[in-house]
C-alpha cells in the first residue's frame, strides 16, 4: 500500500489542498474560496480525498489544528520547501497571497535564513489588486494583462488601500486612461514587494508564489525592477500546500 | 477604600475583570510552574487590593509614597527618606478617546497607557502616590509629561543625561542632589549615612535576588517560564522590597533543586529566545505570551523591565552621604536607555546575554512610534546578523488586533531555530 501526504493550506481567500505520494510527487490538487466558515470549507475539500496524515498552513492553521488535531507549519516555512522543489538554485521566494505578503531568503541548505512580512494592513497585497480591479471595473483574471497594455504608468502614491481607491476614483475623474492607472497600481505593489525582497537578500533568482504570482504584469515588473531572474511555478497558489504536503512526509 | 482614593469604580472592576481573566488564561494555565510563583500569583491577584491597603496604612503612619514611571528614578533615596517608591505600570490601553484628546495619535502606547490609567480613574497606585516622578528620557515622555503636570498636582520632573561623558555624569549627580533634596521636603526626614547606607543595602539585596534568578535561567531544560520571570521582574517594581527579596530568593532555591533532577517546565533543547527591547510593564503579556505559546521559551529579557534595569549593584562601602549618593552615580550611569548616543554598551550586553543564557535567537520587541529603540533595532539586528545570531523585529503596540500575524512571525521564525 503506498502512503499518501496531505498539505492544506487555509488561506485568507482560498483553500489549496495538494496530496503528493512516498516520493513526493504531487498526485492531487484542489482549490475552493474560504468564504466565512473556512472549516465547512476545508471539509468539504477533504471529502473523498486519500491521504495518511495531513499538516497544514496559512492563516486558518490554528482552528484546522483544533479541529482535526493536525499539526502545523507557517506559510514561510510551507513556501519555502515548496518552492525549492521546483527552483532548487533560488534562493530568495517572494509570496503574495490574498492578505500578506512575505519575502523569504534561505540558506544554501533549504532552511530558511530570515523573512520580512507586511504589517497588518492589506496594502500591497492580492486584496490590494482586487479592491483596485473593482474600481477600475475590471476581472481580476484580467487586470494584469490590461495593465500591461499601457504605454505608461501613473504615479500612485498611496499603499493604503483605501486611500489607493479615492485616488484612483479621481483620476479617473481626471479622464486618465484606464489601463495607464492599472500599471501605476501594480508598479506601486512591486515597488513594495521589491523593498521587502531587498531587505532580505539583494541577488540571485527569485521565486515568485502565491495568487498575485498568477498576474502577467506583476511578474515582468518584478524581474525589471530587481534586475534578476524571477521564475513563477506552474501553479502558482498552491505551493504553500505542496510544502506542508511535503513536510507532512518528512514527518 | 475605592472611592476615597477618586477612582472611576465601574471602570475599575471592568479592568480588574479583563486583568484576572487575562492572568487566568497566561499564567495560571501553564505546566508545572514553580511552586514559589504561588507568591507571585497571589500578588497579582491583590494587586489592586492589600497592596494598596498596605499602602495606605503606611500612609496613616506617616510615610510618603513616590509613583516613578522610570528605571533612572533611584528607589535607594525614596527609602532612605522613609517613603516608599512604586512603579506605575502603563502596560495595557485605557480611556483611549480621552488620552488622544491630550496626546498625538502617533504617540507610543506605554505613555498613552500612563494618561489612560489617570484620565480613566483606574490606578490606585498612582492616586495614592505623594508625588509622581517623571524623568526626561525620550521626547515623548520628555513633553508628555508638560501635559501631564496639567491633570496631576505633584508631579515632580528629573531630568537625565542623553550623552555619557564626565557632564553627563555631573548632570545625573546633581539631579540625584536635586531628587533627594525634594523627596527629604516631602517627607520631613533627612537622609542620613545609616539610613542611605541601609537603603542601598536593601535595594541591592532585592537586585541580587533578580540576578541570582536570571543566572538559573541558563540551565536546560529551564525550570521557569520566561512569562513567570517577567512577572517577577514586574513585580520588583510596586511590591514590598523586603518581602519581594525573600519570595524571589525562595523560588530560587526550589529552581536550583529542580535543575539538579532536569524538572524543566519545557522539554530540554527547546528554542531559547532573548527578548530585547522596550519595557514590557504590567499588564502588557502579549508577546512572551505568543513566543511561549508557538514552542520556544524566553531566557531573558534586556530590558527595563528585566537586566537593563536590575544590572549592577551600588557600592555599599561608602561612608559619607556624598560617597554613597556617588556610588548610586555610578550604578545608574550605567543603564543603556536607548536614550543615550551612542550607545553601543547596549549592543554588547545584548551579545553577552545571547551567550550566557545560551540563546539561539532575539527577538527585538519595539514599541510602535518608539523612536530610539526602533533606531537602533536596525544595528542590532546588523551586528546580531554579523555574529550569525538570528534576529526577528516586531514592531507593535498594547491592542490584540496583530497577533496573528505576530503568531506566524513568531512561529516561522522558531521554525529557523529548530
Amino acid at each position: 500500500m503506498h502512503k499518501r501526504f496531505a498539505g492544506i493550506d487555509i488561506g485568507s481567500r482560498t483553500i489549496e489542498l495538494v496530496v503528493v505520494n512516498e516520493e513526493g510527487k504531487i498526485v492531487e490538487s484542489l482549490q475552493s474560496d474560504t468564504n466565512f466558515d473556512p472549516m465547512a470549507e476545508a471539509k468539504k475539500l477533504l471529502a473523498g480525498v486519500q491521504y495518511d496524515c495531513i499538516m497544514a498552513t496559512g492563516y486558518g492553521r490554528t482552528l484546522f489544528e483544533l479541529a482535526f488535531e493536525s499539526p502545523t507549519v507557517t506559510e514561510i516555512k510551507a513556501h519555502a520547501t515548496g518552492a525549492r522543489v521546483f527552483f532548487p538554485q533560488a534562493l530568495t521566494i517572494l509570496d503574495i497571497g490574498g492578505q500578506d505578503s512575505k519575502a523569504i531568503a534561505l540558506a544554501e541548505n533549504g532552511r530558511v535564513k530570515k523573512f520580512e512580512m507586511n504589517d497588518r494592513c492589506a496594502a500591497g497585497t492580492g486584496k490590494f489588486l482586487e479592491v483596485m480591479a473593482r474600481t477600475l471595473g475590471c476581472a481580476i483574471e484580467a487586470f494584469g494583462k490590461e495593465a500591461l497594455l499601457a504605454e505608461q504608468d501613473v504615479h500612485i502614491s498611496s499603499m493604503c488601500t483605501v486611500f489607493a481607491e479615492s485616488e484612483v476614483t479621481s483620476l479617473i475623474a481626471k479622464g486618465t486612461n484606464p489601463r495607464e492607472i492599472a500599471l501605476g497600481l501594480h508598479a506601486s505593489v512591486i515597488r513594495r514587494a521589491a523593498g521587502m525582497i531587498n531587505r532580505v537578500s539583494s541577488e540571485g533568482d527569485i521565486v515568485f508564489t502565491g495568487g498575485v504570482a498568477k498576474n502577467p504584469c506583476m511578474t515582468s515588473l518584478l524581474a525589471k525592477r530587481l534586475g534578476r531572474r524571477v521564475f513563477i511555478p506552474e501553479d502558482p497558489q498552491c505551493i504553500g500546500a505542496f510544502g506542508a504536503a511535503l513536510l507532512a512526509r518528512e514527518r | 477604600m475605592w472611592t476615597e482614593l477618586g477612582l472611576d469604580l465601574e471602570a475599575h472592576d471592568a479592568l480588574l475583570g479583563v486583568l484576572g481573566q487575562a492572568y487566568g488564561d497566561i499564567f495560571l494555565s501553564q505546566k508545572n510552574r514553580p511552586d514559589g510563583m504561588g507568591y507571585f500569583d497571589f500578588v497579582m491577584s491583590e494587586v489592586h487590593g492589600l497592596r494598596i491597603r498596605e499602602l495606605l496604612d503606611e500612609k496613616e503612619a506617616g510615610r510618603k509614597i513616590i509613583g516613578s514611571y522610570c528605571v533612572f528614578v533611584p528607589e535607594e533615596i525614596a527609602l532612605a527618606a522613609n517613603a516608599t517608591l512604586v512603579g506605575l505600570c502603563s502596560g495595557a490601553d485605557f480611556a483611549m478617546e480621552d488620552v488622544e484628546r491630550i496626546l498625538p495619535r502617533n504617540t507610543c502606547a506605554l505613555i498613552k497607557s500612563s494618561f489612560g490609567f489617570k484620565l480613566g480613574k483606574v490606578c490606585p497606585y498612582l492616586e495614592s502616590a505623594d508625588m509622581i516622578v517623571g524623568e526626561n528620557t525620550c521626547d515623548g515622555k520628555k513633553k508628555a509629561y508638560e501635559s501631564l503636570g496639567h491633570l496631576v498636582e505633584n508631579l515632580y520632573v528629573m531630568d537625565l543625561p542623553q550623552v555619557k561623558s564626565a557632564n553627563g555624569k555631573a548632570l545625573l549627580k546633581s539631579e540625584f542632589q536635586r531628587f533627594k533634596t525634594a523627596v527629604e521636603q516631602l517627607t520631613g526626614v533627612s537622609i542620613t549615612v545609616e539610613s542611605l547606607q541601609q537603603a542601598i543595602k536593601t535595594v541591592n539585596a532585592k537586585r541580587a535576588a533578580m540576578h541570582r534568578l536570571s543566572s538559573l535561567r541558563k540551565s536546560d531544560p529551564v525550570t521557569i517560564s520566561g512569562l513567570d520571570a517577567l512577572l517577577a521582574n514586574q513585580v520588583f517594581f510596586y511590591d514590598n522590597p523586603a518581602r519581594f527579596t525573600e519570595s524571589v530568593n525562595k523560588i530560587c532555591d526550589e529552581l536550583e533543586k529542580r535543575i539538579a533532577v532536569n524538572d524543566g517546565v519545557f522539554p530540554a533543547r527547546t528554542p531559547r529566545i532573548l527578548i530585547s527591547g522596550c519595557p514590557q510593564a504590567v499588564p502588557n503579556w502579549k508577546l512572551p505570551w505568543i513566543i511561549e505559546t508557538s514552542g520556544a521559551v524566553i531566557v531573558g529579557e534586556e530590558s527595563c523591565v528585566g537586566e537593563r534595569g536590575t544590572r549592577n549593584l551600588t557600592d555599599d562601602s561608602g561612608t559619607t552621604i556624598d560617597t554613597m549618593l556617588d556610588a548610586l552615580v555610578d550604578r545608574y550611569f550605567q543603564v543603556d536607555c536607548a536614550i543615550f548616543t551612542p550607545n553601543h554598551e547596549r549592543l554588547d550586553h545584548i551579545q553577552e546575554m545571547v551567550t550566557d543564557y545560551r540563546a539561539d535567537g532575539v527577538i527585538h520587541y519595539g514599541l510602535q512610534f518608539c523612536q530610539p529603540y526602533l533606531m537602533e533595532s536596525m544595528p542590532v539586528e546588523k551586528a546580531l546578523e554579523q555574529k550569525d545570531i538570528p534576529c526577528l523585529r516586531i514592531e507593535t503596540d498594547y491592542s490584540m488586533e496583530d497577533v496573528g500575524q505576530l503568531k506566524t512571525r513568531v512561529e516561522a521564525f522558531i521554525e529557523q531555530l529548530r
